[in-house]
């Protein structure tokens, strides 16, 4: 399947959900937040937010900044 | 001494905000941060690098976050629909934290404020349950209306981001710290010690700077000297200054006894 993400478009063997995407990114455990399709998925709905075909999704950490 | 800044409803020993940004390494930035005795540290939202990111250390791994208030900025958006998207993910980011500072930039180049696209993000914001620190131009008018929006501080800049020119308006700042009854930190163009205590004697509430700590030679003595400065200029203002003069004809030893008996 393809996704945009952080605006790359990306190419995955199927993934059912957000949470399968992050440990395909191996990023389990890690300080990050995602937004699909415009909108916050909350850590606790990684699990249950179903994703398809096309999707995009913002994948952000904190870094430096002033 | 209790002389705590209290922002949103929460109080801070330090009124010196440190930024994260631009130090050698993480082990740099919190030494600095140790060395400024700063209680608020901001830190920037990014994407994540995909495919680089194995052992790769976190920013948030350097900073207890039982010892820093994190706030998240908006920096590098150009609108107010970016700068709401990027805090909806901090909160998200920083499991439902709400203190947060807004910043709207116009123009790459300087990095001066957009204070339109300002104005409508803190309006969103603030209605979302936002507690908004804002980064703004030093125009008391404008100043006026962030905060009649509901922001919970005013930062106006003191000169353009990164430049470290100091306080170039001191009147205007004066004007803003006069009429806001929300906490006003100067945030932007502080570029040595002097220009912090400055900033407090005339009255600000804190200091935000980045650039001024990292970009000194030696950044963590640099962080030490603002501590103390923002220290000094805030006794300096509460202790409310003498009133200048141009000249005096009350010399601070007694008139009385000199062995001369000579008169000009």
């Amino acid at each position: 399947m393809q996704l945009r993400i952080n605006g790359e478009m990306k190419q995955f063997a199927a993934l059912a959900t957000v949470a399968e995407l992050v440990q395909a990114l191996e990023l389990v455990g890690k300080r990050v937040a995602v937004e699909l399709n415009g909108e916050i998925v909350p850590r606790s709905q990684h699990a249950k937010a179903g994703l398809a075909d096309g999707d995009e999704l913002e994948i952000v950490v904190a870094v430096g900044g002033g | 001494m209790q002389d705590q800044l209290v922002i949103a409803g929460k109080a801070y020993n330090s009124r010196l905000l440190v930024g994260t940004g631009k130090y050698r390494d993480f082990e740099q930035t919190a030494q600095a941060l140790d060395a400024s005795g700063c209680d608020i540290v901001t830190v920037a939202i990014r994407r994540v690098n995909l495919g680089q990111n194995a052992g790769e250390p976190n920013l948030l791994d350097f900073l207890p976050q039982n010892r820093y208030t994190l706030l998240p900025n908006t920096a590098g958006c150009y609108s107010a629909e970016d700068a709401i998207r990027t805090l909806r993910l901090a909160r998200e980011l920083l499991d439902d934290h709400r203190l947060v500072k807004l910043e709207v930039l116009g123009d790459s180049g300087n990095l001066f404020p957009n204070v339109k696209e300002t104005l409508k993000a803190a309006e969103v914001l603030v209605a979302e349950g936002f507690d908004v620190m804002v980064y703004t131009s030093d125009d008391p008018i404008i100043a006026r209306e962030l905060e009649q929006i509901g922001c919970c501080a005013i930062m106006p800049l003191a000169s353009l981001i990164g430049s470290g020119m100091g306080i170039l308006n001191p009147w205007n700042l004066k004007l803003i710290i006069e009429q806001s009854s929300v906490p006003v930190l100067v945030d932007a163009g502080v570029g040595t010690a002097s220009d912090a205590a400055i900033a407090m004697e005339l009255g600000c509430d804190g200091v935000l700077m980045n650039t001024a700590i990292a970009a000194a030679g030696n950044p963590v003595l640099m962080a030490h000297a603002m501590k103390l400065a923002v220290e000094a200029g805030r006794a300096a203002y509460c202790a409310e200054r003498m009133p200048k003069r141009f000249y005096s004809a009350v010399p601070s030893s007694p008139s009385e006894g000199v062995i001369s008996s000579r008169k000009p």
